[in-house]
């Protein structure tokens, strides 16, 4: 070999190192076009027609034969990471259109979004929580009205609206939330769920089996744990029934700027008997985790357990507690305020579909199609009705969730539903943390002045998170 | 006859123009690959931080220029100059425990003693798991001692910071008194002797002849030491993740929050914070910058030539 054809393989094999390295961040998008390729072999759309045909985002767009557009789905609940890859090769097998669905490990979904949202192939369609969450991706969040999709829901409750009122992100399922119940164990005790109908009659049951716990072989509650896994439920949750009845009263219907604690006396009855009707040490709630109470609730060693219908699967499949659905129920969580028996279940979503604007016309039209099949397919509705309880579209199947179930059984007996007040929390993280370091340390030491501390991480926390956000 | 290999170990060949003069004339494509990786990995992330910290922004993409506000409002943050002093005390006792306790090991690990090896080994050890998964086993740890007092890691702040004090020590002390084995073998024997011969005792030995002969290594270990326990991150996320979280005079501080770790948190409040963070991650870069490089001015001074 010559001196000159030397140098230049030197030099193309030098130029090659860096390539290898980087040829990791590039075959997503090398298969993808591949897939799109594969696509378009078996599409006899023709691709010009259909490109100027997707730009009007409004259309029906019931066939799915939209050429070369393709879906990218960021998913947001991890529990249905699989049903979601099943069902998008379900859709390109029928279609041809190819479907990527990538999932956000639990916790990361913000970050991973901000960095997908920034590369060339963003997702197509994403999940956005709440308000705030609008506020952050409204640039990049396509109008629905007008669409298939957005015809299908049943109707505006679950909808995300930007500040001009046009809607933004569409819920694909609702969750509830309340005390879940085991009634074998409740009828062990002596009782029934109609013994249960405020918070004195919880309170009267909760004490009783409480103080026969050794005779019974089982406590009241489950263990309210504040561990990281676990304080959502109380931080979260519970705190969204002094929030829901404060801005019932004040007419609240945007984030506040401040709040007043109305209903934090409710709160701290119904805290109370979370802390001592249980097995619990509550002097160490910091350390008790999520994992802990569900068991105990799953092992028969606890009758209640304050938690959602996701819950529904784990405490009921054969793998994990294998409890029986007929023994289970969902009550509402009371808290003593008046008119509080005609209650229903907390129900609400943070699982909203937005569509992101900013991708090309045909992937726009794709991800519009793609959608609207999963709400209205026999195979899209039976995936929904399988991994979650609520679904509020024109064609969705029953759910067998027993706990969603229960949620609509109030709702259609005239009980008042709790919407998620608490979707409305500024710097969320942030204003929860406060409150559970406030929480752990009254439950320690459950003093009047500790209490006032929950009170100043709940009222004052909430003006110096808001102004944080809005600052 | 058996050939035998000739051994050409004599470094003669290295410096002989036949070898000089093709390296001389290639070196930049054989650096290529190496730069390209660091020009990709390290220098364009770097710019565009400093850049993006002058920007609003959600995604890269959409900076929008705004100038110095990101820096006012980081300095306004009550959040970001709490951190910095918890950094600071942090950083002054881990420095002292960290370099005293790994000296002292080190030195008592150069005497003669049996099973030496074995100690330096286990005390390396520690060094050897990732932060994050110390930090969730330290808080396991603590939450279980502290269990029988009734109480809670994150029930105050000052047994979040020690506790934090506790892990980092057990970490890299036995890292530290590596370095440190390394100096204090290299002290010349006939110094020791000399030392003895004039009737030094063990005390002036150590701090007339060993002390500044192992100055270098006492140079890295503080800069080492200095420098993580500013960038000390996962095991802060993990341990206590900044908790308690209290209100304080109609602010929100979270006690044993670290600096990286308030860069962090705050890039996740929301879109109009990730320039204020980035901006937070420019004057974190610079501070520890100038004291590192304060720190190896200040101990290089004291280096003796051997």
């Amino acid at each position: 070999m010559k001196r000159r054809e030397m140098k230049w393989l030197a030099l193309a094999l030098a130029a090659a190192l860096p390539v290898g390295l980087l040829a990791g961040c590039g075959s997503n998008a090398a298969g993808d076009g591949q897939q799109g390729a594969a696509a378009d072999n078996t599409q006899t759309a023709d691709n010009t027609a259909a490109g100027t045909d997707a730009a009007d985002t409004s259309g029906a767009g019931t066939d799915a034969a939209g050429g070369a557009g393709s879906v990218y789905y960021l998913n947001f609940k991890p529990e249905a990471d699989a049903a979601w890859q099943a069902l998008a090769a379900t859709y390109t097998e029928q279609t041809g259109v190819p479907v990527k669905v990538v999932t956000a490990a639990s916790g990361t979904y913000s970050d991973t979004l901000t960095a997908e949202m920034a590369k060339s192939e963003a997702p197509t369609l994403y999940n956005i929580g709440n308000m705030s969450g609008l506020k952050d991706w409204n640039d990049y969040a396509l109008d629905l009205s007008g669409s298939a999709i957005y015809d299908e829901r049943v109707n505006d409750d679950y909808v995300l609206f930007d500040e001009t009122g046009a809607p933004k992100a569409l819920g694909y399922c609702y969750e509830s939330f309340g005390i879940i119940v085991n009634k074998a164990l409740l009828s062990e005790a002596g009782y029934s769920l109609d013994d249960i109908k405020d918070f004195d009659t919880l309170k009267a049951v909760a004490d009783d089996i409480h103080a026969r716990a050794g005779e019974l072989g089982f406590d009241a509650f489950s263990a309210p744990g504040l561990d990281g896994s676990s304080s959502w439920r109380f931080s979260g949750h519970l705190a969204n029934l002094p929030l829901f009845y404060e801005f019932r009263d004040d007419n609240v219907t945007e984030q506040p700027a401040t709040i007043t604690g109305a209903y934090l006396d409710n709160f701290r009855k119904i805290w109370d008997l979370y802390i001592t009707d249980t097995a619990a040490n509550a002097t160490n709630l910091d350390s008790s985790t999520g994992d802990e109470s569900e068991a105990q609730f799953g092992n028969g060693e606890a009758v209640f357990y304050q938690n959602g219908d996701w819950e529904y699967a784990n405490l009921t499949s054969a793998d994990k507690f294998g409890m029986n659905p007929d023994d289970l129920a969902m009550i509402p969580i009371y808290c003593g305020v008046a008119g509080e028996e005609k209650a229903g279940l907390n129900s609400g979503t943070e699982n909203c579909w937005a569509v992101n604007s900013q991708a090309s016309a045909e992937n726009i039209q794709a991800t519009l199609d793609f959608m609207y099949w999963v709400v209205t397919s026999d195979e899209g509705t039976t995936m929904l009705a399988e991994q979650f309880s609520g679904i509020p579209f024109k064609h969705a199947k029953a759910s067998n969730n027993v706990f969603g179930a229960n949620a609509s059984a109030y709702a259609s007996a005239g009980n008042y539903t709790l919407s998620w007040a608490f979707n409305h929390t500024p710097n969320v993280d942030s204003w929860r943390a406060t409150v559970v370091t406030a929480l752990a340390a009254y439950s320690a030491d459950p003093s009047d002045s500790n209490w006032d501390k929950v009170v100043e991480a709940f009222v004052d926390g909430w003006a110096y998170e808001y102004n944080v956000v809005n600052g | 006859m058996k050939l035998k290999k000739k051994k050409t170990n004599d470094g003669t060949a290295v410096n002989s123009w036949l070898i000089r003069r093709p390296i001389k004339r290639w070196f930049p494509l054989f650096v290529l690959p190496t730069f390209l990786c660091f020009v990709i990995g390290f220098i364009w992330p770097f710019a565009q931080g400093i850049y993006l910290s002058f920007c609003n922004f959600n995604i890269p993409r959409d900076a929008q220029w705004v100038g110095l506000s990101n820096y006012a409002k980081a300095f306004g943050d009550a959040s970001f100059s709490h951190a910095f002093w918890n950094t600071a005390s942090f950083a002054v006792v881990s420095i002292l425990l960290i370099n005293l306790c790994a000296f002292g090991i080190a030195y008592a690990l150069t005497q003669k003693m049996l099973g030496a090896n074995l100690f330096r080994t286990v005390f390396f050890m520690p060094n050897l798991i990732g932060g994050v998964v110390l930090g969730y086993i330290w808080s396991m740890i603590f939450d279980a001692v502290l269990k029988h007092y009734n109480t809670y890691l994150t029930s105050n702040a000052s047994y979040g910071f020690w506790g934090l004090v506790i892990l980092v020590a057990w970490q890299q002390i036995g890292y530290m008194m590596i370095i440190y084995i390394a100096g204090l073998q290299a002290v010349p024997s006939d110094m020791l002797e000399a030392a003895k011969i004039d009737g030094a005792n063990s005390w002036q030995t150590l701090t007339r002849v060993i002390i500044p002969n192992v100055m270098s290594s006492i140079t890295i270990c503080t800069f080492l030491t200095l420098t993580n326990s500013f960038k000390m991150f996962d095991q802060n996320l993990a341990l206590t993740g900044g908790a308690p979280s209290v209100m304080m005079n109609g602010a929100k501080v979270n006690m044993t929050e670290l600096l990286a770790l308030n860069i962090y948190s705050t890039y996740n409040i929301n879109r109009n914070w990730h320039g204020v963070a980035q901006a937070k991650a420019v004057i974190f870069f610079l501070l520890v910058a100038v004291l590192a490089i304060g720190q190896l001015v200040a101990t290089r001074s004291k280096e003796v030539q051997q």
